[in-house]
């Protein structure tokens, strides 16, 4: 790979290599984050209706995520490997007692609360839960046997029930997804894959049966938006209008108009990919898809790169359950998926998301700039 | 089975994963193309449908709003309406210099400084192309001052909606309640498209309540808008359906009279109609202003009420929990005849005080010396508490508790209201599963005189006595009686669901008992229903708020007002052919008969006149 010879020659080499590699950043995906977050506050600006407030705001919570990746990036993969068992039996306590809490104050809660702050121990476990699939495999020998995929399979659906009951769908199908990515890069036969596949599909009448009435109405409502223009339609009515209308070039950055005139709800947070499109077209959304592209493809390198077993299955699983982020939000938004709250990772407004994802880039980082060393 | 590390197995193991990364990379590029072709299905192939429905011929979809139902009494007042509202807004994005503008503003309409704070707070928040509001509900002078000006201030304007109002303010506010800002929590819980464009939701009483029926049903006009965003062409009007009105059961001003007697003290006033259980007093001293919750209350006023030691936001009727005393001695009274427990001429001597066997414990009577023989008419008459010791007693408290619960005490009475408390009526179970204790003989006496862990709610009070006024035929209160929609009027009255079987010559003898505390010299209501062609049975009651000590005497002069004991009274008229049940609860009031007894007295008056029974 040309590129990244190039990449590891500036970084022996510059000044600002050196810094950066004493500080275990992974230059290529620091600067394809780096990007993203800058096009983030581009786009916030325009969708938050020009508010300085909101970018403070947004500021402050990109500052708070980076440190924590720079953090993680100093710490050894073995701390993590060490830690996960721990970590991820934490988080399900947590789970339990939010669940719990949220069921003596009669009503849906994510929230814990921790003094003056909050803490959702959802996000927790969307990095915990692979970690703990990654660790279990991590003991035996791959391909997993039966036995090890019935355990892996109960670990993974553990968490996820608990964050549906809660009920956080979005989240609840982005942990299952990171479990699952795990049990996919073990080497699970392919028509293992294929089976769980159609055995899921003919399932969703039962998942259907289990569905809270709002969760329902958005599955009718994807199905069938102009239904209920006033009500659960129209988010993905206005959506469309809002892309559609963005055309090839798009109208240009603050010349959203659907946005702007509030036909566009959540225009900052699940929905901002709209905005996005709105402004800048066909060419912008496809230069977006691929800074993405860049970014997960980066991660499947640090995986295949990665020193031993637990860290090639987090690495995998961070990269993949990244990619089903950006595939969801985007999905829900242009009318190929249900709406579900998904946001679009590192753009939307809003702090939990960032500071999990820069989680997951700093485990990665850790992966790749410990590996390295080791080799030195 | 621990890992096994060999060579072989590591090789075999890397191949398979840099498979999987090359698939799992294979994989992402397909789904990303997918997500691209569907961009350019929308962007490309649909750009020129839905730029036309974006930017040259916008259609906006606008929600019409429907009309609140009304709410009236059961003469036809307006308890609670819709009134035209002017507000001065402020389209930020439109004014050049928003200082100078503030400062003009205030200057010309003399606005205090905290509402323009107020407004650049919410400003902040809000994109900058809508409408502020920086002054709401403003006077016609206002409106006035600022018309002639109008044409300088662009960016600036009257603004006018529908807001809602009521009328007969602290009077009507713990039954009708008010609607306020929809917040956050019930953004979440609201369906969605029925109440885009709603601002308000009901909160409390009647509002809350029957939130369905007032709001109505909203409706949408789809809206054809040029590039300045004028309507040039409307299609596809689903109308609006107004919300229902609704008729209460309630007279206000039989309300008002209730209200205005309570002057002086905090309570309650509930009067039901004995054969329907409509409500026709529902009132609760002190009452609050609703109306600027609607328009948002400001914290400080809030903090007021809220902190307010006579607890205007209380709901007494429905919520207050009281020590019922004497008044529970009918019913009682009644249970002892129905029992067979004792003999309604039978006579008991009452030297003041009772004892049980073995113990020294002294039950004393509210009369130092006692009643001397008391048959059962004389013990209500006078309230003689001995012989309710002494009843209590032989009936003991599963049969009492039994017999009470039919008249509906330790329950919700059922009146469409949220919020409304249970009460406790204590048995052996009750205290067993509560406290882990077993239950004792002298808690079976106190309960016989209305005291000990007996709790009631005025509404239960007139429940009850509405019960008894009609035989038995357990009535459940209710303050809606139509339910009145465009399209059709419901009746909303609430059937008779069962009927407690009682002796009507047992009936007929505590009515007669009753008829003495107001009629017989000896009664304890002795001072009111004078000059009255009918009569009224009633019965006092004082419910202690503080213990005395034994042997000590009670000295309502020298007690704090906060620890006088609170004044019952139950009645219902007239006694030959029952129409109108009352409770009446004021705190720390004293004697029943005296403070009371004549407030119900007046309601009872007003009430018959108007129903032409004299």
């Amino acid at each position: 790979m040309y590129i990244e010879t190039r990449h590891e020659e500036f970084e022996k080499h510059s000044f600002i290599g050196h810094i950066l590699r004493k500080l275990h950043i992974d230059i290529p995906l620091f600067v394809t984050l780096v990007l993203i977050s800058i096009l983030s506050f581009v786009i916030l600006y325009s969708a938050g209706g020009q508010s300085v407030d909101v970018l403070i705001r947004q500021a402050m919570r990109v500052a708070l995520a980076f440190t924590l990746m720079i953090f993680l990036a100093h710490i050894d993969p073995y701390q993590f490997k060490r830690w996960s068992v721990i970590l991820f039996s934490l988080g399900i306590l947590l789970l339990l007692a939010v669940l719990i809490l949220g069921e003596i104050g009669k009503g849906a809660q994510r929230w814990l609360e921790l003094g003056a702050f909050r803490f959702q121990p959802s996000e927790m476990i969307k990095i915990t839960t692979p970690m703990m699939i990654a660790w279990y495999l991590a003991e035996y020998a791959l391909p997993p046997k039966p036995k090890q995929l019935l355990i892996a399979s109960l670990l993974i659906i553990l968490p996820t029930l608990l964050i549906a009951k809660q009920p956080d769908l979005g989240t609840a199908l982005l942990v299952a997804s990171s479990g699952a990515a795990v049990l996919f890069f073990s080497g699970l036969s392919w028509w293992f894959i294929i089976g769980i596949g159609s055995l899921l599909t003919a399932l969703t009448p039962i998942l259907w049966h289990f569905m809270h009435d709002y969760q329902r109405a958005r599955v009718l409502t994807f199905l069938n938006p102009e239904a209920d223009p006033l009500g659960r339609g129209y988010h993905i009515i206005q959506s469309k209008i809002a892309i559609g209308s963005g055309g090839l070039y798009g109208k240009g950055w603050l010349g959203s108009t659907q946005s702007e005139l509030d036909f566009l709800p959540e225009s900052s947070t699940d929905f901002i990919f709209a905005v996005f499109a709105e402004e800048f077209g066909l060419f912008g959304c496809v230069s977006l898809l691929i800074l993405y592209l860049l970014i997960i493809g980066r991660c499947l390198y640090i995986a295949a790169q990665a020193r031993d077993t637990y860290c090639r299955l987090l690495a995998g699983s961070l990269a993949f359950t990244f990619f089903v982020y950006v595939f969801v939000n985007i999905g829900m938004v242009i009318g190929v998926l249900p709406v579900v709250g998904v946001p679009l990772p590192l753009v939307s407004y809003g702090g939990t998301s960032i500071v999990t994802l820069c989680a997951g880039f700093g485990i990665l980082m850790s992966i790749h700039t410990h590996k390295k060393l080791l080799h030195n | 089975m621990p890992r096994a590390y060999s060579l072989q197995d590591n090789s075999v193991e890397n191949r398979v994963f840099f498979n999987r990364i090359v698939a799992a990379f294979f994989i992402v590029v397909l789904l990303t193309a997918g997500l691209v072709v569907r961009l350019v299905y929308l962007q490309i192939v649909g750009h020129e449908h839905y730029a036309t429905l974006a930017k040259e011929n916008s259609v906006k979809i606008q929600p019409l709003v429907p009309a609140r139902g009304l709410i009236y009494d059961r003469n036809g007042k307006v308890l609670a309406e819709n009134t035209q509202s002017f507000s001065l807004e402020l389209i930020p994005e439109q004014i050049s210099d928003m200082d100078a503008t503030l400062l003009q503003l205030q200057k010309l309409l003399n606005i205090p400084n905290e509402k323009i704070e107020q407004f650049q707070k919410q400003r902040k928040h809000q994109k900058r192309f809508i409408s502020t509001p920086l002054l709401l509900s403003m006077t016609d002078e206002e409106i006035a001052k600022f018309a002639v000006v109008r044409p300088y201030f662009t960016g600036v304007d009257i603004a006018s909606r529908l807001v809602r109002n009521y009328p007969y303010s602290d009077l009507s506010a713990h039954v009708v309640g008010y609607v306020s800002r929809i917040n956050e929590a019930e953004m979440k819980t609201l369906p969605i498209s029925e109440y885009r464009g709603s601002s308000h939701v009901g909160k409390l009483g009647i509002e809350s309540f029957y939130e369905t029926q007032l709001h109505g049903k909203t409706g949408y006009v789809e809206i054809e808008t040029n590039v300045q965003s004028r309507a040039i062409n409307t299609f596809n009007t689903v109308p609006p359906v107004s919300g229902a009105n609704l008729h209460l059961t309630l007279d206000i001003d039989l309300q008002k009279t209730a209200y205005d007697a309570l002057e002086g003290y905090n309570g309650a006033v509930v009067a039901l109609d004995v054969t329907t259980g409509g409500v026709l007093v529902f009132s609760s001293r002190p009452g609050f202003n609703p109306n600027p919750f609607v328009v948002g209350i400001d914290y400080d006023a809030y903090q007021n009420l809220q902190s307010s030691e006579n607890q205007p936001l209380y709901n007494r009727a429905l919520r207050g929990l009281y020590p019922p005393g004497s008044t529970m001695k009918p019913f009682v009274a009644l249970a002892g005849l129905e029992y067979n427990a004792v003999g309604f001429d039978q006579k008991h001597y009452c030297p003041g005080f009772y004892q049980l066997p073995n113990v020294p414990h002294k039950y004393r009577d509210w009369k130092h010396g006692g009643h001397g023989w008391v048959g059962m008419s004389e013990a209500i008459t006078e309230s003689c508490d001995v012989y309710f010791y002494s009843l209590a007693s032989v009936l003991g408290i599963d049969n009492m508790h039994h017999f009470l619960q039919q008249f509906g005490f330790g329950e919700k009475s059922g009146i469409d209201l949220v919020g409304e408390k249970t009460g406790l009526l204590p048995s052996r179970e009750w205290k067993k599963q509560q406290k882990n204790q077993n239950w004792y003989p002298g808690e079976t006496l106190i309960t016989g005189i209305g005291q000990g862990y007996l709790q009631v709610t005025p509404i239960q009070l007139a429940r009850a006595t509405a019960i008894l006024a009609n035989g038995g035929k357990t009535i459940t209160p209710f303050l809606v009686d139509k339910i009145v929609s465009p399209s059709q009027t419901q009746d909303n009255a609430k059937p008779i669901e069962k009927t407690i079987p009682l002796k009507n010559t047992n009936i007929a003898h505590i009515t007669d008992a009753m008829i003495n505390v107001v009629h017989d010299s000896h009664g304890t209501a002795k001072n009111i229903g004078k000059h009255i062609s009918y009569q009224i049975a009633g019965k006092t009651g004082t419910a202690q708020v503080f213990n005395i000590k034994q042997e000590a005497r009670y000295n309502e002069n020298a007690i704090d007002f906060k620890l006088r004991d609170h004044a019952l009274f139950i009645a219902f008229a007239p006694a030959d052919n029952p129409k109108i049940a009352i409770a009446v609860v004021v705190e720390n009031g004293g004697h029943g008969g005296s403070v009371a007894a004549p407030i119900a007295d007046k309601v009872i008056q007003q009430y018959l006149e108007s129903i032409n029974v004299h």
